[in-house]
């Protein structure tokens, strides 16, 4: 049986038959493969000290307690209702917000929701070998947060499956289950989500930008005129700050170590990997990879899709409030692109570049947090900066996929590439560099990897030595 | 930048080794055909090839690979048709292109890729070469309609790849190329659901495919490969066609081009621009020609009925596509009666030798093109010619036929073998057939004839439309192309169309006679086409609206 205690929410579960049936089949299911794929050696002796959303208002998603992750309250909720509420965009601007799926509109929502929704258990799926190989309790207990906090995500996008498309909603939410992250036979569905991270540089990474395209996507999702599905991505994005703050700090913290250890040594990269630091070269490369693929996370440049996604005011731009025009029916978009070996600029129909102005904003959001990382080098005398690459650089999605540039944007033949992809990329080396670091897991509470300094503050106003992951008899 | 297809001619000859969206591998008695469509490939620029759409620059390499199997390859039993791409198989005809077509573009483009697929199936039934999809990735509208058209379809259970029809309810056009059609009369799916699934923009994946027969069976990625194989090795155990070559190598044609006048080595064609007529004529053969299938083989592409045909069916595409405003086609033949029965009766008495087969094959299609093609074509017969067996065919193909009765020039027609069955209409039924549906037992009588027909017994028994004496015949001619070329032309095709095909129904003609005739309405109506018409906005501006009197 379905119990609203156990799966606190705000959607009225206990009075929703069609809900409850849709959920006693899936649930259980949910949690074989939250058992399955979940993450490995911490399903049934460990307690950690989570989260839990209780409710939306200001302090019910910040309930705290130590909880065994597959017995995670994961809960449903959508951000308060804004009254009277209009379409905030595209041809049927100003008109009422839908509160119920239009027959016309199925197969988008649907589709734009189980793309959404694949990546959240899948990024679950990806990180669940690192947890033998976290650099303190702290981080462990926050890699664990990450995860249910994605877990609970999915369950949001199901919820509006199983609210608003009927039997195909069901049907999907149980396929939701059944593909799995790197799975020969069924992948999931956006090619970055299917390569394991193994390491906590590319875990922080990833979380910094990848999860930050899900930040674009959740605000331009929360945008739409499918009123539920505003309001659930609203209450997402309060979790996705979380994730994000999580790569951030992560990378600072272990800027901070790299720069101690410059300071201890002339500064030169293997004086920081001697020490067993991770040196700033192999943090840009790392920075380039994951930035560049998050681009690609963000679709074509042009896109027939994206414009008619605009059109109905099914997908929106992020805070669509701030711009003046919301029907854009004669903008252009001023677009670099790429053909016959030169770059020029070229005019597209502002709908049909919705991609681009989100990427753009994606963008602007990754500056400022690479402008903090900065901070850090400059507080400790050095000179070296961190930066983010061109867009063109190594993508595989779009008018530049194919093409060859350097981090700064500069055509460069495929020799060119082949020879320095290495300085750019990276390489074997430094996988089995981070590999060597990251060996020994550290379980002991107040203690951290060599390779990251501790965080400013523990979690909850906990102090940094609590034992934040504990383990039963 | 704007473009158009009336400043650029469509060439229809191409070859393997000059393939850009397609890749033709052998293993022994299977081929495999696999797609990887040039982004950038196409016949114009202003549209890209994303995710494996075509345009006629892709059908035009698919129906030369096929060509080139039954032909060049015997050993080859069965196809795989397949996909390069990663997650992806075909998703149909490209929209950009659909949109930026001119009507006429539109229904060439939609009749060429229709024969294309009927060429398919026909390889299966008439050849013994059995033709598998492999769906390896999404698979939607012409991408389905590809693989409708294979003997067998298996779909890749990813979780994610499906088969669909999403024409009607994302362009407000319909699956064109056969998809409605082969649904309901080939893979015999039941009419709601092949309802239900062709107002379904994200189509059927999974079990239900299966269980509601759009594909034959389903693999995991990991099996797929291996399962593909062992079908299609399944699937060429089943062929008749020979265990070795060789073939018969198609080389190009040869043709010259001076200002309106086309002369390949048995067909010319010469345009008359002001009256918007063209002169077609065949040359019948010259000289010693094979007896035996061993001569046959020897002489491949430069066997008579080969060539021949297959410049005839270059001129008839050559006028259809790039000579859009010439209306009437007159059809003249030039040569040997006797040499003309002589090489019939070698094709006859050789039809179970491979070569033989598909010779005979590829005639049949390419006058099928011929009675498919929107023109009016009017026969001449006259001194010297040569319309006789295969060559009569042409004749009975015309919507009317001249014959010259002179006496100081004698001139006749005479029948052969293949006129009794070998080169039947999409009908089913041969020309003879259709044009006495009402004196069913003259067929047989006028296939007894073993002589010349003279232009009298020609009238009397209706072989042919009209025979003005030497007096008469000039002007006759004149008064008749001058009357024909002033009517509609959107007229003359419908007229056309509805009179050569008299008889009973067909996968065929309900494709071209039924789902062509509605597709090329559908295409020329504001909720298609119009400013806001879902063709139109698709992609662009939103929503299309439409005008929602059902008619």
């Amino acid at each position: 049986m379905i119990s609203t205690e156990r799966i606190p929410n705000n959607v009225d579960l206990a009075d929703n038959k069609r809900l409850q049936r849709a959920l006693e089949h899936w649930q259980p299911k949910y949690l074989e493969w939250w058992r399955d794929m979940g993450p490995e050696g911490f399903q049934n002796h460990h307690q950690v000290y989570l989260r839990t959303a209780t409710s939306v208002d200001s302090d019910g998603w910040a309930h705290f307690e130590f909880v065994k992750l597959p017995e995670y309250r994961w809960g449903i909720f959508l951000a308060e209702p804004e009254p009277n509420r209009t379409i905030g965009f595209g041809d049927s601007f100003g008109k009422p917000v839908w509160h119920e799926v239009p027959g016309e509109f199925r197969n988008q929502l649907r589709r734009l929701i189980v793309t959404q929704g694949d990546t959240e258990p899948a990024s679950v799926e990806q990180q669940r070998q690192l947890g033998a190989k976290c650099p303190s309790l702290y981080d462990l207990r926050n890699l664990f947060q990450v995860n249910v906090e994605e877990g609970r995500h999915l369950w949001a996008m199901v919820y509006l499956l199983h609210s608003y498309f009927g039997r195909d909603g069901r049907d999907e939410a149980e396929e939701l289950l059944l593909r799995t992250s790197g799975n020969q036979d069924k992948p999931r569905i956006l090619e970055a989500f299917n390569e394991p991270i193994d390491n906590w540089l590319d875990f922080f990474m990833f979380t910094m930008f990848t999860d930050r395209d899900g930040k674009s996507q959740l605000m331009s999702l929360s945008e739409s005129s499918l009123d539920p599905l505003a309001r659930t991505t609203r209450f997402m994005l309060t979790e996705e700050a979380h994730h994000m703050f999580v790569g951030e700090t992560g990378i600072s913290r272990i800027l901070e170590r790299t720069c101690q250890l410059m300071k201890e040594s002339k500064g030169l990269a293997e004086d920081v990997r001697r020490q067993g630091g991770i040196d700033l070269e192999m943090i840009q490369r790392h920075l380039n990879f994951w930035f560049s693929r998050s681009l690609d996370l963000h679709g074509s440049e042009v896109s027939s899709n994206a414009a008619s996604y605009f059109a109905n005011g099914l997908k929106g731009r992020a805070r669509e409030e701030t711009y003046e025009d919301h029907q854009i029916t004669d903008a252009v978009f001023d677009m670099e692109v790429y053909e016959d070996g030169r770059l020029f600029q070229h005019e597209v129909p502002m709908r049909n570049a919705m991609n681009e102005v989100l990427r753009d904003w994606y963008v602007g959001d990754c500056l400022a947090g690479v402008e903090r990382w900065n901070k850090i080098l400059e507080q400790y005398g050095l000179s070296d900066r961190l930066y983010l690459p061109d867009k063109k650089f190594s993508r595989g999605i779009g008018i530049f996929s194919g093409f060859y540039f350097d981090p700064k944007g500069n055509s460069v033949s495929l020799e060119e590439w082949e020879r320095r992809r290495g300085d750019w990329l990276p390489v074997q080396a430094d996988k089995e560099y981070l590999k060597s670091i990251m060996v020994e897991p550290i379980y002991e509470p107040g203690v951290f990897a060599n390779y990251i300094a501790p965080p400013r503050r523990g979690i909850n106003r906990m102090p940094l030595d609590f034992k934040y992951v504990r383990t039963e008899a | 930048m704007a473009q158009d297809f009336s400043d650029r001619e469509v060439q229809f000859e191409t070859h393997p080794d000059r393939y850009r969206h397609w890749k033709l591998t052998f293993d022994g008695p299977m081929a495999t055909l696999s797609m990887d469509v040039q982004e950038d490939g196409g016949l114009l620029t202003n549209y890209k090839l994303k995710l494996n759409s075509y345009d006629l620059s892709v059908d035009i390499e698919l129906a030369d690979a096929i060509q080139r199997i039954r032909f060049e390859h015997p050993e080859v039993h069965s196809v795989v048709v397949t996909s390069l791409k990663e997650r992806v198989f075909c998703a149909g005809a490209n929209i950009f292109m659909l949109g930026s077509s001119p009507h006429d573009f539109k229904v060439n483009f939609c009749k060429f890729t229709n024969e294309t697929r009927l060429a398919i199936e026909d390889a299966s039934q008439c050849s013994g070469l059995k033709f598998l999809a492999a769906i390896n990735g999404i698979c939607a509208g012409g991408g389905y309609e590809l693989a409708l058209a294979c003997d067998e379809i298996v779909l890749v259970d990813d979780g994610n790849s499906a088969v669909s029809l999403p024409e009607a309810p994302l362009l407000g056009v319909l699956p064109g190329t056969g998809g409605l059609t082969r649904l309901v009369d080939k893979r015999k799916v039941r009419r709601d659901i092949a309802d239900f699934f062709s107002t379904l923009v994200e189509g059927v994946r999974g079990k239900r495919a299966v269980e509601w027969r759009f594909v034959d069976a389903l693999y995991a990625r990991s099996r797929f490969d291996e399962a593909v194989s062992q079908r299609a090795a399944d699937l060429a155990a089943s062929s008749d066609r020979p265990s070795s070559g060789p073939g018969v190598t198609l080389g190009p044609l040869e043709v010259t081009r001076s200002g309106d006048r086309f002369e390949y080595s048995t067909v010319t064609v010469e345009i008359n621009r002001m009256k918007r007529t063209a002169d077609l004529t065949v040359r019948g053969p010259d000289g010693p020609q094979p007896s035996d299938a061993k001569a046959m083989l020897a002489l491949g592409d430069q066997y008579w009925p080969l060539r021949a045909f297959r410049e005839l069916d270059a001129a008839l595409l050559h006028l259809r596509l790039n000579e859009p405003e010439i209306g009437i086609v007159v059809l003249k033949t030039q040569g040997d009666r006797e040499a003309v029965l002589a090489i019939d009766r070698t094709l006859a008495s050789h039809r179970d030798h491979w070569l033989a087969r598909e010779i005979l094959h590829f005639m049949k299609r390419t006058l099928k093109r011929l009675d498919l093609t929107a023109k009016s074509f009017i026969a001449l017969i006259e001194p010297g010619s040569c319309f006789a067996g295969s060559l009569l065919e042409l004749a009975l193909a015309a919507d009317q036929s001249f014959m010259l009765d002179d006496p100081d020039q004698p001139t006749a027609i005479a029948m052969s073998v293949l006129n009794g069955g070998a080169l039947p209409m999409s009908t089913g039924l041969t020309r003879l057939q259709t044009r006495f549906l009402g004196e069913p037992d003259k067929v047989e009588t006028l296939l007894a004839i073993g002589e010349a027909i003279e232009p009298h017994v020609a009238l009397q028994t209706g072989l042919v439309s009209f025979t003005p004496d030497e007096l008469d015949w000039d002007d006759e001619i004149r008064l008749m192309l001058e009357g024909r070329t002033s009517l509609s032309p959107d007229a003359l095709t419908g007229l056309e169309a509805n009179l050569r095909f008299a008889g009973p129904e067909t996968l065929e003609t309900k494709i071209f006679g039924r789902l062509s005739a509605w597709q090329n309405w559908i295409f020329q109506r504001p909720n298609a086409v119009g400013e806001r018409g879902a063709l139109k906005t698709y992609g662009v501006e939103g929503r299309p609206e439409f005008d929602w009197r059902r008619t």
